[in-house]
């Protein structure tokens, strides 16, 4: 686990929320190291120093709109949207929005999944940060841009604690840039 | 807050309003409680957490354990505001490593709520929150896998309460605080 964000200089409070970030081995299987950010949660200073990391970044910045995936991403974009004074905006698995939604197929490994949003949640014009715990391969986030730049949505940035770098989902955000805090192998 | 009228707080109203029905969600018959309009309005969702930190802050809390996936919405910013660890209870074969699990009751069938083992230790006290209380079989499931390991649970906090389905009743004695009823 290392910390990331060099270009400002190391931020003091990165290497104890690394530090704070299980490693789980062959999880969900054989050959993946699987982060596990429920320890990070369970250290009162690290997930407040998580939080006050991303807030300190998009506070003042006219920011409408924090969008988090589920369900890692409704742990730390809530905090953060309410810090901001944003709407946060749950992007879901098929069939657990009520009423009117927008939706997109996305690739897996194996097949593909499906990402929803509602209809009305979000305005043109607004400006959004999308967060979830993790980037990996980038499908998922990927699909959630989508899903918000179809209904005209700004997205200023993609923000995850952890970046597994190997495989490579910086390169499916296209113009979003990403901002991390902690880098990781993914096997 | 809950059962309190003569003294309700002047910011309830305005949480009230900012919750969705859906009819027919996610079947006929069923008036589907939508908190995603409250998360929508930067005041509502504020006032919303304001409300739980404030009965909570003092009364050394040192867990809150949020079910998922809309419990993860109201449990965290509530945990950060008070000094407690989140805890997240989970569907099956969502937590890595090793965790203990409770059984409940489905209108048909049963499910499942996972915990981490060693997240909560014998001693603390903690808070369960959810988005909303129906018949209480996810809450009761959450309290026993709390009171397995020891923890005292201290009260069971929801946004909205659906008092007809008599869900406080299945609690194990332990209080329920609500901002909204549904009737």
């Amino acid at each position: 686990m290392a910390p990331a964000g060099k270009e400002d200089g190391q931020d003091p409070r990165i290497p104890k929320i690394a530090s704070s970030i299980r490693v789980i081995p062959d999880f969900p299987k054989p050959g993946i190291m699987f982060q596990d950010i429920t320890t990070l949660l369970l250290d009162t200073e690290a997930f407040r120093d998580t939080i006050d990391i991303f807030v300190e970044r998009y506070k003042g910045k006219d920011i409408s709109v924090v969008a988090g995936v589920e369900a890692r991403g409704f742990i730390f974009g809530p905090p953060i949207a309410l810090a901001i004074g944003a709407k946060f905006v749950p992007m879901r698995k098929p069939k657990k929005l009520p009423g009117e939604v927008i939706s997109v197929e996305y690739s897996l490994e194996y097949g593909t999944d499906t990402m929803e949003m509602h209809v009305g949640a979000v305005e043109p014009g607004e400006r959004a940060i999308v967060i979830d715990d993790l980037i990996a391969t980038g499908g998922t986030l990927a699909a959630a841009i989508r899903l918000l730049e179809r209904v005209g949505v700004e997205i200023v940035e993609c923000a995850c604690v952890i970046e597994l770098p190997e495989l490579k989902g910086r390169e499916k955000l296209g113009e979003a840039p990403l901002f991390i805090l902690v880098t990781s192998d993914a096997a | 807050m809950s059962g309190n009228k003569q003294e309700e707080d002047p910011r309830i109203n305005g949480i009230k309003t900012k919750i969705r029905v859906v009819p027919d969600f996610p079947k006929k018959g069923i008036m589907f409680q939508d908190i995603t309009t409250v998360l929508l309005d930067p005041k509502a969702f504020k006032d919303t957490i304001d409300l739980f930190v404030e009965r909570y802050r003092d009364k050394n809390i040192s867990v809150v354990a949020g079910i998922e996936a809309r419990g993860f919405l109201f449990g965290p910013p509530i945990a950060l505001a008070i000094g407690a660890k989140f805890v997240p209870l989970r569907k099956p074969k969502k937590l890595p490593g090793e965790t203990i699990f409770e059984e409940y009751e489905l209108e048909y069938g049963n499910d499942r709520l996972e915990m981490h083992v060693g997240a909560v230790e014998a001693g603390d006290r903690a808070l369960v929150v959810d988005d909303l209380i129906a018949t209480g079989g996810t809450l009761c499931a959450a309290i026993n896998l709390l009171e397995r390991v020891g923890a005292e649970v201290v009260e069971c906090a929801c946004v909205i309460e659906l008092p007809e389905l008599k869900g406080r009743q299945r609690l194990k004695g332990k209080p329920l605080c609500m901002l909204v009823e549904y009737r």
